[in-house]
């Protein structure tokens, strides 16, 4: 008796928590239907502002141009920090020494500096590279990424070496072994690593807040941020942005729950 | 003994192959990393002024322990990690337990629903929170319909509140996302231990403290430091938490949710620019995060 009341309890709980954390989803969509004045008296029920917010936010707003500025600077990131780390990681285990060993060591610590500290160099060496207000100034300190680099030294761990050594005796040349025998293996691997480059460029925010200035060039959580904190803001608008902003990352999620969890959490188990 | 030269060739040029595939990462990180933690110790020296510099030593750091801004920050971000981390992480060792239960089912549905937050950008969910957040929005709305409370509560308007509400939002946004590294160690434990336990007539909190526990422990160092050097660099939802609720440079009521990142922003790209003390700031918060990832280290009891 005890026993049952028990496993009612636990479902109580956590159907609780799982409403609570997937009601804001709920929310910002039901928001994008709605007026601002609605939005903000917390309305629950789908309202008709719909198109007029998306039109709002497209027209007045460069939805487009915005939406075109994030997804290069993510298309960017992804392709070059996945090659780059992928290639690291590789290096760092394949062809593991001591001298390589300290240097991945001294890299891992690398990860404990916050971003702030190293926020102002970075800023002016872009300005020296005269990359302020540029997409490339946004792209080029994110790709190189220790976190990816673990990420892939932990998954080559797992690739059975004996295949690198026949392709050796086959006198396959190093790089063409990487390229063409490894790499097409570890399809789940970059898939994750692809989603975890994803997601920390398209959701950026203190970099791009740095680096970019003019209107023309901002990202959609610049643009987010800057319709929020405006003075009388439209707040269907906003939520419809938020939406959209969310949108991609959803589909993602759904479409490989096991390579995003892989992804955003840097495991590689199985 | 040609052999050996033989083998002595082959590693060498493997060696040279090692080099070749960091490379890149490795121009990264020393011109994106290491050049620039090195320039900021240099730059902290200085006090900047545009392009005007002039050497002060160490002048800007005996600065920055009187300047009642900088202290506030560190106050109220050792506030939230004291409160808010402890809380999201037992929260989550909680839900992976209950997950990890081979009786309850639905587990699938309840973990996809409990990760989900995990997926939105930092900005977005802020600014979502904070309208929920506001003084006549929809949490207010429904607790006083269910009857808790009888006035608004003065969320993102009262110093006190405003650090709860972005305590709530750390929560919500965090807690799913640690629950599965939990639920990953959780795995690697063999159910038989459980069920010994069970024979042995120890009841489940028994079984939470001295099996679950001990036995992630090296997980939960993991999880504990990531936080702690997560909520050291908070800036993304103090900067639009604080954003369109208080007029003026406060940030959020009585800059109650002045953070060192976002201080540190502040004093590089709002004020009048001063690079050098920025760099000096920067600094302490990376000794900061190091003295605190030692501390738990040691309080864990682990080597390396």
């Amino acid at each position: 008796m005890t026993r049952k009341l028990r496993y009612i309890f636990i479902y109580f709980f956590l159907t609780i928590s799982a409403f609570i954390s997937v009601f804001p989803f709920y929310w910002m969509i039901v928001g994008s239907t709605n007026s601002s004045v609605d939005v903000l008296k917390g309305k629950l029920a789908f309202g008709g502002e719909f198109l007029n917010n998306l039109k709002n936010l497209w027209e007045n707003y460069n939805l487009g141009t915005v939406l075109l500025n994030s997804a290069k600077i993510s298309l960017f990131v992804v392709v070059f920090s996945i090659v780059v780390s992928s290639m690291a990681g590789y290096g760092f285990e394949i062809y593991a020494s001591k001298s390589r060993n300290r240097v991945y060591s001294a890299l891992l610590l690398t990860m404990m500096i916050p971003f702030a500290a190293l926020m102002v160099p970075l800023f002016r060496l872009m300005y020296f590279f005269n990359l302020i207000d540029s997409h490339w100034g946004v792209i080029l300190p994110m790709i190189p990424s220790v976190f990816l680099t673990f990420f892939f030294r932990q998954s080559f761990k797992q690739y059975p070496k004996e295949i690198i050594m026949a392709a050796r005796v086959d006198g396959a040349n190093e790089l063409r072994i990487f390229f063409s025998i490894v790499l097409p293996s570890m399809k789940s691997a970059y898939a994750a690593a692809a989603i975890y480059a994803f997601m920390t460029s398209w959701n950026a925010y203190l970099w791009p807040l740095v680096i970019i200035q003019s209107e023309q060039n901002k990202t959609i959580v610049l643009m987010i941020s800057s319709i929020a904190s405006g003075y009388t803001p439209d707040f269907g608008v906003v939520m419809m942005a938020v939406v959209i902003a969310t949108l991609p990352m959803l589909v993602v999620f759904f479409a490989l729950q096991k390579q995003f969890v892989q992804g955003v959490l840097g495991s590689v188990k199985q | 003994m040609s052999k050996g030269y033989k083998r002595k060739g082959l590693e060498s040029v493997w060696d040279k192959w090692g080099w070749i595939f960091v490379s890149l990462m490795m121009a990264g990180v020393i011109l994106f990393i290491f050049y620039p933690i090195v320039y900021s110790l240099y730059l902290s020296t200085f006090s900047t002024r545009g392009f005007l510099k002039t050497f002060v030593g160490f002048g800007n750091y005996t600065k920055l322990f009187r300047d009642t801004y900088f202290i506030l920050s560190l106050k109220n971000i050792l506030t939230i990690l004291v409160i808010q981390v402890p809380i999201m992480l037992f929260l989550a060792l909680i839900f992976a337990t209950l997950l990890n239960d081979p009786k309850v089912k639905f587990k699938a549905i309840y973990r996809t629903a409990l990760f989900l937050p995990a997926v939105t950008s930092l900005v977005a969910y802020t600014v979502i929170f904070r309208v929920m957040f506001s003084n006549d929005g929809l949490v207010n709305r429904v607790l006083m319909t269910i009857g808790l409370i009888k006035e608004p509560i003065r969320w993102l308007l009262d110093p006190f509140w405003a650090k709860v509400t972005l305590i709530i939002a750390l929560t919500w946004r965090w807690t799913g996302y640690n629950m599965m590294f939990y639920l990953a160690g959780l795995q690697n434990i063999p159910i038989e231990v459980y069920e010994a336990a069970e024979i042995d007539g120890a009841t489940k909190t028994v079984q939470f403290f001295k099996i679950t526990i001990p036995l992630l422990k090296p997980i939960i160092l993991f999880t504990t430091i990531t936080s702690t050097i997560g909520t050291l660099q908070l800036f993304d939802e103090p900067m639009n938490l604080a954003a369109g609720v208080v007029t003026g440079s406060s940030v959020g009521p009585g800059n109650s949710l002045l953070t060192p990142s976002v201080y540190i922003y502040n004093v590089c790209f709002k004020y009048s620019p001063n690079f050098g003390y920025a760099s000096a700031l920067s600094y302490i918060m990376v000794i900061i995060a190091a003295v605190l990832a030692i501390i738990q280290f040691k309080v864990a009891g682990e080597k390396e």
